[in-house]
């Protein structure tokens, strides 16, 4: 009874833990203005929200979060940043008007979707299926679901070759 | 601690620091950070829902891996406009981009 107490109030830290990052790297990648900073910011917050996904006991789609996102994502923004020379340079701040419209929308939408969320009485379904395994997940989308696997990777090439297209016909023209 | 609600509005207070990015950023790699951060809320509400909710538990993981792709499109393309612009405009400040402009 008392390692069960103990072990959920270090699970209860641990969550919070995550939470914590989750939040503070969301922070750090909205507002320094040093673009560096910021990407940093956004390999926390991932990290973070993988964290979060073990919490909701998905381990596939934890890794698969670490792999694409921390992995490839914020890699291609660093050698996007690293590319194009004088990025580091500041840019203008906005005027202050515009700056406090913004936070006042960000917050508007926070406080609604919030107090819809609180107000909500959820319900779950009757019959639900416990299975989380890995091997469900990759049978369902080789065969029930093989059509998002073929979109997926569809979507993916079409992006590299536009990707490509729009980066080098640039350089042709420009030089 | 391990309810829908705290999920929920832990996703909600990603989703309004993205959009508070994109509306006050000026750069561009700033504002695509910001993107990042506003799908990412929409990817942690399908999990949620998927784990609470849900009649068949790998419905959600399905559609966040999806979202997942998506997003690794969408930065590759956006990365790859950001490059051409500043080629361009040798500027990566949003509000020279105005040839458009009428």
């Amino acid at each position: 009874m008392d390692t069960s107490t103990g072990l959920t109030a270090l699970a209860q830290a641990a969550f919070w833990i995550t939470v914590g990052f989750t939040a503070t790297g969301a922070v750090i990648a909205v507002f320094p203005r040093n673009i560096l900073h910021n990407v940093l910011g956004l390999a926390l917050a991932l990290a973070g929200v993988a964290g979060l996904y073990l919490c909701l006991g998905s381990f596939f789609i934890a890794m698969m979060q670490l792999l694409i996102y921390v992995g490839a994502i914020c890699i291609a923004i660093v050698f996007a940043i690293m590319l194009s020379r004088p990025l580091h340079l500041e840019t203008p701040q906005r005027g202050v008007p515009k700056v406090a419209m913004a936070l006042t929308a960000s917050a508007v939408f926070f406080v609604a979707i919030t107090s819809v969320t609180l107000r909500t009485e959820w319900t779950p379904p009757i019959g639900r299926g416990t299975d989380y395994s890995i091997e469900t997940l990759g049978h369902m989308l080789l065969t029930r679901y093989e059509l998002v696997f073929e979109l997926i990777s569809l979507v993916l090439l079409v992006a590299i070759i536009g990707a490509v297209v729009t980066a080098g016909f640039s350089r042709r023209s420009s030089s | 601690m391990n309810n829908l609600n705290t999920y929920l509005i832990i996703s909600a207070f990603l989703f309004s620091l993205g959009l508070l990015g994109v509306l006050q950023r000026r750069n561009l790699i700033g504002m695509l950070i910001s993107i990042e951060l506003m799908l990412n809320a929409a990817n942690l509400n399908f999990m949620a829902f998927n784990r609470f909710l849900s009649p068949e538990p790998f419905v959600g993981q399905i559609i966040a891996l999806f979202i997942m792709g998506l997003a690794a499109a969408e930065a590759a393309i956006g990365l790859s406009i950001i490059l051409a612009l500043f080629r361009k405009l040798h500027s990566i400040n949003i509000e020279r981009a105005q040839k458009l402009k009428g």
